[in-house]
């Protein structure tokens, strides 16, 4: 488990007594009877409520997707299935095609994720590092689409990918998810500002042994540059599972929908065991990608969780 | 913010080029060598794809506001768009709605992560795991979490919530089936699934107040409650406003929830400003009102550009200290 770094600042205690690695509670509030007794009780009430929060509808999802319709039906929380039916999930997998759909969903997240980093590093790299005499109106420009919320966005957008510039109809393409997914300014800003912390000496010192911009780049910047890119693709991935009513709109064919789009439209069509099956399904790739890089997600949140809607 | 950001690059650039540099004609040719290619390689990948999907859709939703478009002939109908929509109905409905879920969701939505993030910096052990426990909801997809919910809220005496309320003897609820429960409803599923960010923020805010001022409000006496409302609390202000804004604007464009659960009913309780704008473009399958829906949007957005414009300012100034 991750535990949450503190601050340097903090000295360390040279004394037991004076702790200065302390809360709202002081040492001496923390021996005191009473207190001790409720804070174990804030203990037991907190993980608790966590638990059953947190993980408990997830555990229930897992349980649901091997239990009949009937059992989920006429016992919903029961701590145990009557009889396990494993079918339900071979069945949502094969019968309601499952499969293609979780495929569409991981073709999506990492189209959108590859997109994003081109972008973001690049644009971070030429506004923060190369500085023609046109960045700071480049930086202004896209630091602006900031202020502007996503919702006007969508009919101009929508018609955009109908009529593109170039070429035919985007409807159906997953370029009309990659390439809106990769007009992220925050994931431009906060590229931008992590290279502009990079000491200059470094790049100053490759220029002076011949690097190029492609090869400072490539082999300074970008090595150099490992938890932004981290963060940047936890945001990417995150953003392409969890978006929905763009996907619904720019891919209209069933056969091109990701799993989160394609869930609301098949409830009606099939039972409800082999539902909650897919549900369960769904949730895997998300769950897998937390539990595998906790810390960049936690940190990534903590960055003020400023990803506008 | 970007006068700030250019100001050291100038200073810099004008250490480095001597002023003779400067009076040098510029011609293609110094600008090839001074490497603006490849200057441009870098920066034309984000320069296109932000001038088709960001700038352009900016300007054009301004311009179609003023149009009446069919996507084959467009005509100017100045702010026809606008009277249309203003006089609609739906619309004094549709901003109720979206300013109930907006008031209710700052009701649950503020306090609890707040008093979960106080009590679990106190707690101080397997503090790694309560994060990622409270976390984890935000992790499930939403649409997941909304269809999930849709069956936890079953109104029959056998759904699930009903069950659990039948445990301590509370009648069954009608949840989604009902207009005065079917907002409330939304915004508990709604603070559920995105209460772990805000702990997770709130958190780190905790870390960062401090301890003397709790030695010092110790000195004077002060219990537990009046360190927290006097020291807590007054520490934690820059972020508790930003997590303000920041979930207004996220609320006024609250979509998912109202149109997977509810579909705007029960009789339009749940009818948000989204919604509307969405059934203006793409209900009708024959070819939408887009004129009336960038109408509406640009409506909204002046009003929610404004809030970001703000955060902004603030965010900045705190991230400054």
């Amino acid at each position: 488990m991750s535990t949450v770094t503190r601050p340097l600042r903090r000295r360390k205690p040279t004394d037991a007594e004076p702790d200065v690695d302390r809360g709202i509670l002081s040492g001496f509030d923390r021996r005191k009877r009473s207190v001790r007794a409720t804070m174990g009780g804030v203990h037991v009430l907190l993980f608790g409520g966590l638990v059953i929060a947190g993980l408990g509808p997830i555990l229930w999802l897992a349980k649901a997707a091997v239990t009949s319709t009937q059992d989920t039906i006429s016992h919903p929380i029961d701590l145990w299935p009557n009889g396990v039916d494993w079918a339900n999930l071979s069945q949502a997998w094969f019968e309601v095609h499952i499969d293609q759909y979780f495929l569409n969903t991981l073709i999506l997240a990492f189209g959108s994720w590859l997109f994003s980093l081109f972008i973001a590093t690049t644009a971070g790299y030429g506004l923060s590092v190369l500085k023609p005499r046109y960045a700071g109106i480049l930086n202004a420009a896209v630091l602006g689409t900031l202020f502007v919320p996503s919702v006007v966005l969508l009919v101009p957008l929508y018609l955009t990918i109908v009529h593109p510039p170039v070429g035919t109809s985007l409807l159906n393409n997953y370029l009309a998810v990659w390439l809106p997914a990769a007009t992220n300014a925050f994931n431009i800003l906060l590229v931008k500002r992590f290279f502009d912390s990079l000491p200059r000496e470094v790049f100053e010192a490759a220029r002076t042994d011949g690097a190029g911009p492609f090869r400072l780049f490539w082999s300074i910047v970008l090595p150099m540059s490992r938890p932004i890119l981290g963060v940047v693709s936890v945001f990417a991935i995150i953003a392409s599972l969890k978006d929905y009513l763009w996907p619904m709109l720019v891919l209209p064919d069933p056969a091109v929908q990701p799993l989160g789009v394609r869930l609301p439209a098949i409830q009606s069509q099939v039972e409800l065991d082999m539902f909650l099956a897919a549900l369960a399904i769904s949730t895997i790739i998300p769950i897998v990608l937390f539990l595998a890089f906790q810390r960049v997600f936690l940190r990534s949140a903590g960055l003020g969780g400023a990803v506008k809607g | 913010m970007t006068i700030l950001d250019e100001a050291p690059a100038l200073i810099e650039s004008e250490r480095e080029s001597a002023p003779v540099q400067r009076k040098r004609k510029r011609t293609p040719l110094t600008w090839f060598r001074g490497g603006g290619l490849s200057n441009l390689l870098f920066l034309a990948p984000m320069i296109i794809v932000f001038a088709v999907f960001s700038w352009s859709p900016i300007i054009r939703s301004f311009i179609m506001s003023f149009q009446k478009t069919n996507l084959i002939t467009t005509s100017w109908v100045g702010l026809d768009n606008f009277e249309r929509v203003l006089s609609d109905p739906l619309l004094g409905t549709a901003i109720v709605n979206t300013l109930y879920f907006a008031l209710l969701a700052l009701v649950f939505g503020f306090p609890i992560p707040l008093l979960l993030a106080v009590l679990m910096s106190e707690v101080k052990r397997a503090k790694g795991l309560y994060s990622a426990l409270a976390y984890l909801p935000v992790v499930i997809p939403p649409v997941v979490a909304v269809l999930l919910w849709k069956f936890f809220y079953d109104a029959s005496p056998t759904g699930v919530f009903n069950t659990i309320l039948g445990w301590v003897g509370i009648a069954p609820q009608p949840w989604l089936q009902s207009g005065a429960s079917a907002m409330p409803s939304l915004v508990i599923e709604a603070t559920w699934a995105a209460a772990g960010g805000s702990i997770i923020i709130y958190l780190a805010a905790l870390l960062s107040v401090p301890p003397e001022l709790y030695d010092a409000a110790e000195v004077d006496g002060a219990s537990v409650w009046r360190k927290v409302w006097h020291v807590t609390l007054p520490q934690l202000r820059g972020v508790l406003f930003i997590m303000l804004i920041l979930q207004v604007i996220a609320t006024a464009q609250v979509f998912l929830e109202p149109f997977l659960f509810t579909g705007g009913g029960p009789n339009n309780a749940t009818v948000t400003m989204l919604m509307l704008i969405y059934r203006y473009a793409f209900q009708n399958s024959l070819g939408g009102n887009y004129g009336e829906a960038t109408a509406l949007s640009v409506m909204l957005a002046i009003v929610l550009a404004i809030l970001s414009f703000i955060y902004f300012k603030v965010t900045e100034r705190w991230s400054s200290n």
